[in-house]
């Protein structure tokens, strides 16, 4: 007889699947995430993994973890603490305990709370017999023992068996969110559709973990998240590395250029590469260079010779590039590159995310050496801005730094597939062949863009190169009056991009309080605090750039409209400094976080209000 | 098989062509002066149109190089001129791509791109001026340097070993290899034509003279008394002899090449090796590549010219295929595969 309980109907559910390495939490997380997807939630997911690829067994030291937040609206971030717990050992149990919900529900692996595991993770006593987890709703399930039951008539090694837990786990986790485990199987089919046996396998434990909490004794209710009210149109679930790649090849098919990436393998900016390397079909060549420099050099070399050049990398890569920056500057040729950013300085935490790379993004090269500066702000924006970087680059002729960083990077969420018709033209500057007023340094004068005119093209004929050239013929040259011309034209040629990007968006009130400002991968999680802030009536508005040099033309106005403006940033400042030199006269406040974490919300109300109160008092 | 794809001119072509009307700012005397000549001898004769040439370059005397020649030009950043070229090359393979470099900045700086270009046998051609210096920052050792030698920066003599560039290369699995003197300039038009005509990284090691840092620092080879016993001259096919009267050869005894004289203690012609430039197997051209004086003559000519795929190619044929064959024709395919749901 089934038992009727009660469903809690939730506007949003976080749910982190977190084990040892090997335990296959990613994979589960990603089955999760791409079901609720099919069954129409709104979601954000972030994988949370160490640096070493298999840390010791069990130890604190090899957790892996996978966060996802599911809702019936839409969804801005991956969540602060979870609802759901499944932990697969005691050292997962152990890192993560700082992240449930008070009162939220952690399923377990009883199996793998033996003695062994206890003491390599430190728990003096088990944590599911002690009562330390009292105020938790607490499910130990007996998954090992049970994954090998399930799959005993199959006749595989208890290793092989044992590889299937994480699918058990998702059993519950289906049967507790309400969630068709036939979806599920579609995509084991299509992971696991060659390999009939582990197909079987992965199915048979994950109906045996749903068939498992059915019977839960003690389960008062299960969750159950409603289907979102998205905008019409096709969706799939993105991460931020791949939608910079597929926002890069967009943007080589509308502007006719094909795409060339050289690039070097980084945590966390390897994926962009290879991604673009699977993407032949449409062009794409990819180089996999010896080095981070070989990698942008080669990149600067196929800009010169017409096509769209990126090179990806993130901090430690950005600093070694940072003489070829200077070469593409002043031989002005297009040459995106892609950062994203991990938490430094040197090796620093390289799969934590931070937002410090942005003073070196902007300053961090020998001489007067100025770039344009994006950031995206969402996995699925970095599409967008990937395409944006892409068209500004060409059509202005100058190298642009686009900044994402690990949190968007490696999370996902839905992204409204577009159609490639619909994105704005890019028209690079392309020289025509036999021009006979062609010149090397000749400039259009809105933009100040010189011509690209491509080897191989009749009558171009030209040479450029990292000395000092005369402006318009281009030849070298060490005069004093021609090298101020230069050094001045090439930074009104980046001040000039703000007449070409967009106004500056203010999400609230036009004056106020309180204006909060934010750029990069901090949109989501301040955007959540602000706008329950908001619903209860607080006089607060918020300003998250996404282009950074040039700042939008209405920057200052924007600026000077607050009582008070306060800059948020996962860094010690760096956003905030920049605008003091920018826009100097405001009365900027900070606050920053540098523990490799995203912002919280709750933190991040708490800092707000207390900002608007002193004002009050 | 490996593809070609530079179009060749339809009209014939002058040195005319290719001379640039910049002030070459070379030190009179400079070898590099007679490489310039070399290349505006041999590019006309190349038979590629003028508009498909293009030089790239690092930083150093020999990295100006592209601003006296008319092709298309980058010049650089010190060491990177492979990995400039690579992107040149490997973005458009219908360009003859060519790199002006030195001993300093392929085989110090740029190190690791000149091993690395060589590995991967993109087609490009690089010209390395030898002069065993640092010239433009005025006399500083360099990775070719002679043990030994006092510098600006060794007064007590250099205690690093130098490279040999040949060893480098064919350790490197390079797949062409020459070695000219840049006061022959027939044989270095005849060496960089068919550096031009060989599909793949052909390095051409110009030992070259500086006359202000370094003057005669190829004197042992060059010698006018010396020259006829302390050089051999490489020709495909032919056998490996020398000195004045072309008494001279070289055997392979055991596993070691020796200096013999035909006709003295039993050597006979036929113990004279013969030249295969095109031999796969790099084991000859490796010991050629390390000959000396005084022990034995310096090889001068094609050492090593072997078939292998190039890079470039083997992008293009991937890129070809992948084209024919995977369903993703263009953007609006990518964005809508694989897991993707609607919502109405």
């Amino acid at each position: 007889m089934e038992k009727q309980l009660t469903i809690k109907e939730k506007k949003s559910l976080v749910i982190k699947f977190v084990g040892d390495s090997g335990d296959g939490m990613q994979l589960a997380g990603n089955l999760f995430s791409d079901t609720a997807a099919v069954l129409g939630n709104d979601l954000f997911t972030f994988p949370d993994y160490p640096a070493e690829i298999r840390a010791p067994h069990n130890t604190l030291a090899g957790v892996s973890g996978f966060q996802v937040q599911i809702g019936k609206e839409k969804i801005f971030s991956s969540g602060d603490l979870c609802d759901i717990l499944v932990a697969m050992n005691p050292a997962s149990l152990k890192t993560n305990l700082k992240w449930i919900r008070p009162g939220g529900m952690i399923i377990t692996d009883s199996d793998a709370f033996n003695e062994k595991a206890l003491e390599k993770s430190g728990y003096q006593s088990n944590p599911l017999t002690d009562g330390s987890l009292d105020v938790y709703k607490l499910i130990k399930a007996p998954v090992s023992s049970l994954t090998r039951e399930s799959v005993s008539h199959l006749n595989v090694s208890a290793r092989a068996a044992d590889r299937c837990r994480n699918m058990f786990a998702l059993g519950i986790v289906t049967y507790i969110l309400n969630q068709s485990k036939e979806t599920t199987f579609k995509f084991l089919d299509r992971k696991f559709g060659s390999v009939v046996t582990v197909l079987e396998m992965n199915k048979t434990a994950m109906s045996a973990g749903y068939t498992f909490a059915e019977n839960i004794e003690n389960l008062e209710f299960t969750y159950k998240v409603p289907k979102a009210t998205l905008k019409k149109g096709v969706y799939r679930n993105i991460s931020g590395n791949v939608a910079t790649a597929w926002g890069l090849l967009a943007a080589s098919e509308r502007s006719g250029r094909p795409l060339f990436l050289g690039s070097y393998p980084i945590t966390p900016a390897t994926e962009i590469l290879m991604e673009l390397t699977k993407n032949k079909s449409l062009g794409a060549k990819v180089f996999q260079a010896e080095d981070e420099i070989a990698g942008i050099c080669s990149a600067l070399g196929a800009s010169f010779a017409g096509s769209l050049a990126v090179t990806t990398t993130s901090g430690p890569g950005l600093s070694l590039k940072s003489e070829a920056i200077g070469l593409a500057v002043m031989t002005e040729l297009p040459l995106v590159i892609v950062n994203v950013q991990r938490a430094g300085p040197s090796t620093g935490m390289p799969t934590k995310s931070e937002q410090s790379d942005l003073l070196q993004a902007l300053y961090g090269r020998n001489g007067a050496c100025p770039v344009i500066v994006m950031a995206a702000s969402t996995p699925a924006n970095c599409f967008y801005y990937a395409y944006e970087a892409a068209k500004i680059s060409m059509e202005h002729m100058t190298p642009l730094i686009l900044l994402t960083d690990g949190y968007l990077g490696n999370g996902s969420e839905l992204f409204r597939i577009p159609k490639v018709s619909e994105l704005p033209d890019i028209s690079p500057p392309l020289a025509r062949a036999n021009d006979k007023n062609y010149k090397p340094y000749k400039r259009n004068p809105e933009t100040l863009a010189r011509q690209w005119a491509l080897p191989g093209t009749e009558g171009l004929r030209h040479r450029i190169g990292g000395l000092e050239k005369t402006d318009i013929d281009g030849t070298v040259s060490t005069d004093p009056q021609n090298h101020q011309i230069m050094v001045k034209i090439r930074e009104e040629k980046v001040k000039k991009v703000a007449e070409s990007i967009p106004l500056q968006k203010v999400e609230g009130e036009k004056t106020g309080d309180l204006l909060v400002v934010s750029w990069g991968g901090t949109e989501g999680s301040i955007k959540t605090a602000i706008r329950e802030m908001q619903r209860v009536g607080k006089s607060i508005s918020h300003a998250h750039f996404n282009h950074i040099m040039p700042l939008p033309r209405n920057t200052g106005k924007i600026l000077g409209s607050y009582k008070k403006v306060v800059v948020c940033e996962l860094n010690e400042g760096q956003f905030i400094k920049y605008l003091r030199i920018e826009h100097p006269g405001i009365k900027y406040l900070q606050y920053n976080k540098i523990q490799g974490l995203p912002f919280f919300t709750d933190e991040l109300i708490d800092k707000f209000n207390q900002l608007i109160e002193e004002d009050q008092s | 098989m490996i593809n070609n794809r530079i179009s060749p001119s339809e009209i014939s072509l002058t040195k005319k062509d290719f001379m640039s009307d910049q002030m070459v700012k070379w030190c009179p005397g400079c070898g590099a002066h007679a490489i310039l000549k070399a290349v505006e001898n041999v590019f006309p004769e190349i038979g590629y149109k003028k508009e498909n040439f293009m030089f790239v370059s690092g930083i150093g005397c020999s990295s100006r190089f592209p601003y006296y020649l008319n092709t298309y030009g980058i010049h650089g950043i010190h060491g990177r001129a492979a990995a400039i070229a690579t992107g040149v090359k490997v973005s458009n393979p219908g360009l003859s791509v060519w790199i002006a470099t030195g001993d300093g900045d392929s085989m110090a700086i740029g190190g690791n791109h000149f091993i690395h270009v060589i590995r991967r046998n993109l087609d490009v051609n690089i010209l390395l001026f030898n002069n065993r210096i640092y010239g433009l920052t005025k006399g500083q050792y360099s990775p070719t340097t002679p043990i030994g030698s006092i510098t600006k920066t060794s007064p007590h003599g250099t205690i690093e070993h130098p490279f040999v560039t040949a060893g480098l290369v064919m350790g490197a699995q390079g797949t062409f290899f020459a070695r000219v003197l840049d006061s022959d300039i027939k044989m270095m038009s005849e060496v960089m034509s068919e550096a031009a005509r060989h599909d793949g990284t052909s390095v051409v090691e110009i030992l070259q003279n500086c006359i202000i840092f370094a003057d005669k620092a190829h004197s042992l080879v060059t010698d006018r008394e010396l020259k006829e016993d302390y050089q051999v001259h490489l020709k495909h096919g032919e056998p490996m002899l020398y000195g004045k009267n072309r008494e001279k050869g070289i055997q392979l005894k055991g596993t070691k090449l020796q200096g013999v004289v035909v006709g003295l203690n039993g050597v006979e012609m036929e113990d004279i090796l013969i030249h295969d430039q095109y031999e796969k197997n790099p084991g000859i051209h490796r010991m050629l590549g390390k000959m000396e004086p005084p022990d034995l003559p310096m090889a001068l000519g094609v050492i090593r010219s072997a078939e292998y795929e190039t890079y470039d190619d083997m992008v293009e044929i991937q890129v070809e295929s992948a084209k024919e064959t995977s369903e993703i024709k263009c953007m609006d395919d990518l964005l809508n595969s694989e897991e993707t749901f609607e919502i109405k």
